[in-house]
């Protein structure tokens, strides 16, 4: 194949393959069908754009492609018969885009993450129905990411999509109450993302490492569809706070490392700087959130790189109002961290008791705080027992090894 | 709902056990994870199980039992403890699994226990 043809069909596939795919979904409501036609449009690129040569839009020539497709697949299926004519009449718009050699055809993409997110979708489904149509991860490489079998992980994707067809779940933006509602859904299934890979940083199971990265590029794709979003730009932030510590959160031992005591030359400034941009972009927009708040406590950590020290008082503010917008087991298991800092292990213990028992029954991290804090009391007997409770209800081997050392 | 975790190892693994420098590592983390499943309220019973040259294995064609020493020899790994919950759902069940301290040469297996047909 000639270089020019390869490179050109890389090129699409990487650059245009989501938006393709996103344009014809949103008009055949049909993301197998449009998925199928796609990749039998980027095959007949391969055979004829190495004999014909490149197209001059080879968007628009996929496009084009993929339309007839679809029409001619719409057809065979009988039983969509009569779906076909308003089918053809939604994808003549298609026809417009490449007739008139618009380069720009319409991003959908935006749509098609609110789909992924829909309240009639299995919320486990949403994430990695997101990473295979917008990222176009194949389902080996989600499946490995969720830990399932490429097989379950492939039927659990088809059943979606064919829910979604069935269901007639339609490609919009929604607006007014429902846009705040539905947007969290869409930065929720993104966060979760973010989550699997930074809870596998133990390397405890490799496969699992690189989501945090395609959060990241989810998550920019939403700032830049929805750039009047306060709460995109938040967790965008909140997530490259995050990341910009990777590389001190294990010592070249591999051991645990907590926040407190990381070596700060290891943050990549670069990402924390990007991150104080988006958050301050996100804040003169005055519309409050929980991602923006949860950003700006990372970020109130990260400018120790700077400073050298912590503003553990804003921290504990920015808790305070964390807690009154989402009250979360782990925003209130954080504030009182960040008080018993701010003002002493007994304030903070105070809040700590205050979260219902049953609620924390299997919360790692409270029992972390609670011997902690039981500690610093000289409470030692206490605060023995909820280590060792911490230890009983790790999944990181690393920080099981931290714990057991302040043990002895 | 309850649920076993099977837990099998390597015989390099139950080596592990044999060696006093070895054990507080070894069995610390099991004592606190079992102490969390008691305080949860989700630990229904369990035990580890003597390594397996000790075993022996009854084997039958139908008429009676055959006895014989040593484990089934036929896998890698061989069962090393069982760990009896009682969960809500298999997603629970998971989640307590995967708290199971890892080791290099141990597997889990995760398993409904089967309800009894009711009367």
């Amino acid at each position: 194949m000639s270089e020019a043809a390869r490179q050109a069909i890389e090129k699409a596939a990487r650059d245009s393959r989501a938006r393709l795919l996103a344009f014809l979904a949103a008009r055949s409501r049909d993301v197998a069908a449009a998925e199928d036609a796609l990749s039998d449009a980027f095959r007949a690129a391969l055979e004829s754009w190495p004999c014909d040569g490149v197209p001059d839009n080879p968007e628009a020539w996929l496009l084009t492609a993929a339309r007839r497709r679809l029409i001619d697949a719409a057809r065979h299926h009988k039983v969509l018969a009569q779906a076909t004519p308003g089918l053809v009449a939604a994808l003549d718009e298609a026809q417009v885009f490449t007739d008139d050699h618009v380069h720009e055809f319409p991003d959908e993409r935006l749509k098609l993450l609110f789909v992924c997110a829909h309240p009639a979708i299995d919320a486990a489904a949403r994430t990695p129905l997101m990473l295979q149509t917008v990222l176009g991860l194949d389902a080996v490489r989600i499946a490995s990411a969720f830990l399932v079998k490429p097989s379950a992980m492939g039927q659990r994707l088809s059943r979606v999509k064919t829910k979604i067809r069935d269901a007639g779940i339609a490609f919009e933006i929604p607006h007014g109450a429902q846009l705040a509602e539905r947007l969290d859904a869409v930065l929720e299934a993104i966060y979760a993302a973010y989550g699997s890979g930074w809870d596998d940083i133990a390397g405890a199971d490799p496969r699992r490492k690189g989501l945090a990265l395609e959060a990241l590029e989810l998550g920019a794709l939403l700032v830049r569809l929805l750039p009047d979003e306060p709460e995109a730009l938040g967790l965008s932030a909140l997530m490259l706070y995050c990341e910009s510590r990777r590389g001190a959160r294990r010592d070249p031992h591999d051991e645990y490392v907590q926040l407190s005591e990381q070596d700060v030359a290891l943050w990549s400034i670069p990402m924390i700087e990007q991150a104080d941009r988006l958050l301050r972009q996100a804040e003169r927009m005055r519309r409050m959130g929980r991602f923006q708040l949860e950003a700006a406590i990372q970020s109130v950590h990260a400018q120790r790189a700077r400073t050298g020290d912590t503003d553990w008082e804003s921290i504990a503010l920015l808790y305070e109002g964390l807690v009154r917008v989402a009250p979360s087991i782990g925003a209130l298991v954080g504030r009182a961290a960040a008080v018993a800092q701010a003002r002493d292990p007994q304030t903070g213990w105070t809040l700590l008791q205050q979260i219902p028992a049953s609620a924390v029954a299997n919360y790692q991290p409270y029992w972390a705080l609670a011997a902690h804090l039981l500690n610093c009391m000289d409470r030692t007997c206490e605060a023995r027992a909820a280590r060792e409770r911490a230890v009983g209800l790790c999944e990181d081997p690393a920080m099981r090894v931290f714990l057991l050392r302040q043990q002895l | 709902m309850n649920f076993s975790i099977l837990i099998h190892e390597t015989a390099e693994a139950f080596t592990r056990r044999d060696d006093p420098a070895q054990r507080p590592a070894l069995y610390a983390p099991i004592g606190a994870y079992l102490q969390a499943m008691r305080e949860a309220g989700v630990f229904v019973g369990g035990a580890g199980l003597e390594a397996p040259p000790t075993a022996n294995v009854l084997s039958t064609n139908g008429n009676g039992w055959k006895v014989q020493d040593g484990p089934f020899a036929d896998t890698k790994e061989q069962l090393g403890g069982i760990i009896i919950i009682d969960v809500p759902d298999r997603k629970s069940a998971l989640e307590w699994a995967r708290r199971f301290p890892a080791m290099p040469g141990r597997k889990l297996e995760l398993r409904a226990n089967l309800v009894p047909p009711s009367e």
